[in-house]
């Protein structure tokens, strides 16, 4: 419904009439209403684009929720593993430096970016004990070191105008989405989302910590792992096709735990759905609030999540 | 790994009142339910736990004295499973733990940590509701036989009230309660607590005693308070520097030559109705000091 009206606002004067019966028109059900034109805009532009931040939205609320409670940490997020710092370097080495000689796309190139820098975060934290905290630490290690070769390169390769592009991305932006890449995300959220829903009692037994976990039955080991690389491998595939877009992991989660209570079996779906509500509206602001200039939605995820989320801690606090 | 062997369960149950009455045959309670023998663990290269044997008896209420430091909670997390022994093997009826499935073991073995803590929002139901957690199924919700579990336990613990308050809000012993609520509604046979009367008031460490004292389950408890070990244990381990030192009934083991050994005061040990009672004397130094002040 949210993505069936966002769609319609825009520049181009299209009602929500006319998309039900152009997408009705596309699965064989009478004729669409709208010229070719209006049609390449509802097709081509808005309705990937809208998608694409209905699974951004969802996949990074999903992560963050998964996170913060394998981690036990309420800082963390879809990025905490580093995986978003290393997806930058991976785009950055794609567009300043031009490795892979213009056959390795930007996607690509952020999705390897985010795969090394996952695997360096797992490998440190399994050599220093796999405790949670490992992992955490292992984490803010990678995302300082790639984050660090991110302002590398930029500065010392990078013209004005390549910067100017790099730091959309780096905050994150919709704007180049197609259809390609919501298939892509869609997919990987679905499969993900799967995991994560058969595991609902395992994340909910990590509340007292890990031992307490393995008492009520876990195998910690490979909870934390297969949970671990499912949001990594998340991350990655999102990352690298909208850039990093803050916040939605990190805050969202705790919005709606507030709500929900802390039952993942209940937490996760709802989390999916708000992300994915939040992130479509979100973008929509981005994209029309100055029109025609575009803000990046990161920027924007930022100026309307907070005073929401503090408004939501409060409304929960007079609860109790 | 399959946890119902039907030949073994039938032959060793504990004494639980909702579990069907079978008889323990003498030569089948030797293999019957959790057994450590000489169990040894390394942490960091020093050895916390040195060849100790434990054979609860079904039914019975086993406690674990010694000093901090004494390998306790060390022995209680291998019976548990969640640590396994450098030497030695754990079994629960009569197979290794370490190859019996962990949701299996959760199912027979329910654990109570020293200081659970937790950030997650949680009232007390969503606490005791997690000991169901080896029970269900993925994408199921809770069944009436959890739900069931779960207000069986609260019952139990007299927490029924408080069901709806939040984790957060609670003392201590409450905390503790909610934790052995939790343990309960995993319908274990056997039960371990890792000191769970610390720093609780008096009557709450004799509410608390007398909760697990009546419990139908095995349980192993590690203490510090040697008279509320006299007063509810069936039988005692005294450790000191991982390695098990005396073992026996109350009266059997806390005389004041073994107080001494392991504790290193002096001690008066009276034998009362309900068990040995002690009571500590003042180290001459301290008398002296006194005296002299």
């Amino acid at each position: 419904m949210s993505i069936a009206v966002a769609v319609t606002i825009g520049p181009a004067d299209i009602t929500t009439v006319e998309v039900w019966r152009s997408v009705s028109a596309r699965l064989g059900f009478g004729d669409s209403p709208l010229s070719p034109l209006r049609e390449g805009i509802v097709w081509n532009l808005r309705m990937p684009r809208t998608l694409l931040a209905a699974v951004c939205g969802a996949g990074l609320a999903l992560c963050g929720a998964v996170m913060q409670s394998l981690l036990r940490n309420p800082l963390a997020d879809p990025f905490v593993l580093g995986v978003s710092s290393g997806a930058s370097t991976g785009a950055v080495a794609v567009i300043v430096l031009g490795w892979g000689g213009g056959v390795v796309s930007l996607s690509a190139g952020a999705f390897a970016g985010a795969v090394l820098s996952f695997g360096m975060v797992v490998l440190l934290a399994h050599s220093l004990g796999a405790s949670m905290d490992r992992v955490v630490l292992s984490g803010v290690a990678a995302m300082q070191l790639f984050a660090a070769l991110t302002s590398f390169i930029v500065l010392t390769s990078a013209d004005a105008e390549t910067t100017r592009g790099v730091l959309f991305w780096l905050l994150g932006s919709l704007s180049g989405a197609g259809w390609a890449d919501v298939v892509l995300c869609a997919a990987v959220l679905a499969g993900v989302l799967a995991v994560c829903l058969a595991h609902t009692t395992t994340l909910d037994a990590f509340a007292f910590g890990e031992e307490a976990a393995a008492n009520l039955g876990v195998r910690v080991a490979r909870a934390r792992l297969l949970l671990l690389t499912a949001t990594a491998l998340l991350t990655a595939a999102l990352v690298s096709s909208a850039g990093a877009i803050g916040f939605v992991g990190l805050v969202l989660p705790h919005a709606v735990r507030a709500l929900t209570g802390s039952a993942h079996a209940r937490l996760l779906p709802v989390t999916v759905l708000s992300g994915a509500v939040f992130l479509v509206w979100v973008d929509t602001v981005a994209r029309t609030a100055l029109d025609p200039q575009e803000i990046p939605v990161g920027v924007v995820t930022s100026l309307i999540g907070v005073p929401a989320f503090i408004a939501v801690l409060y409304r929960a606090r007079r609860k109790t | 790994m399959n946890d119902s062997d039907p030949a073994v369960v039938d032959r060793c149950t504990s004494i639980g009142e909702e579990s069907p009455a079978k008889e323990i045959t003498p030569e089948a309670s030797a293999e019957c339910a959790l057994h450590a023998e000489r169990v040894s663990r390394l942490i960091g290269g020093r050895l916390v736990l040195d060849g100790v044997t434990v054979a609860p008896r079904p039914g019975e209420t086993v406690g674990l004295l010694g000093p901090n430091g004494s390998g306790k909670s060390t022995l209680l997390r291998l019976l548990a499973g969640v640590l396994a022994p450098s030497a030695g093997v754990v079994t629960l009826d009569g197979r290794p733990l370490g190859r019996t499935a962990r949701r299996a073991a959760a199912r027979r073995i329910a654990a109570v940590e020293q200081n659970a803590h937790t950030q997650t929002e949680l009232t007390v139901r969503d606490v005791v509701a997690l000991g169901r957690i080896p029970h269900r199924r993925a994408w199921t919700p809770m069944s009436t036989a959890d739900l069931g579990a779960v207000t069986a336990a609260l019952e139990r613990t007299g927490l029924t009230g408080m069901a709806d308050r939040s984790w957060h809000t609670l003392s201590g012993g409450e905390r503790q309660r909610a934790q052995i609520a939790r343990a309960l509604a995993q319908e274990p046979s056997e039960l371990l607590l890792d000191e769970p009367t610390n720093h609780l008031d008096i009557q709450y460490q004799l509410d608390l005693m007398e909760l697990v004292a009546g419990l139908p389950v095995t349980t192993v408890i590690a203490m510090h308070d040697l008279n509320l070990a006299a007063m509810y244990c069936d039988r005692l381990l005294v450790l000191r520097d991982g390695r098990a030192v005396a073992e026996g009934t109350p009266s059997e083991v806390l005389t004041p030559s073994l107080i001494e050994e392991v504790y290193g005061v002096r001690a008066e040990v009276a034998s009362g109705p309900g068990g040995p009672v002690i009571r500590f004397l003042r180290s001459p130094a301290g008398r002296e000091g006194q005296e002299a002040g």
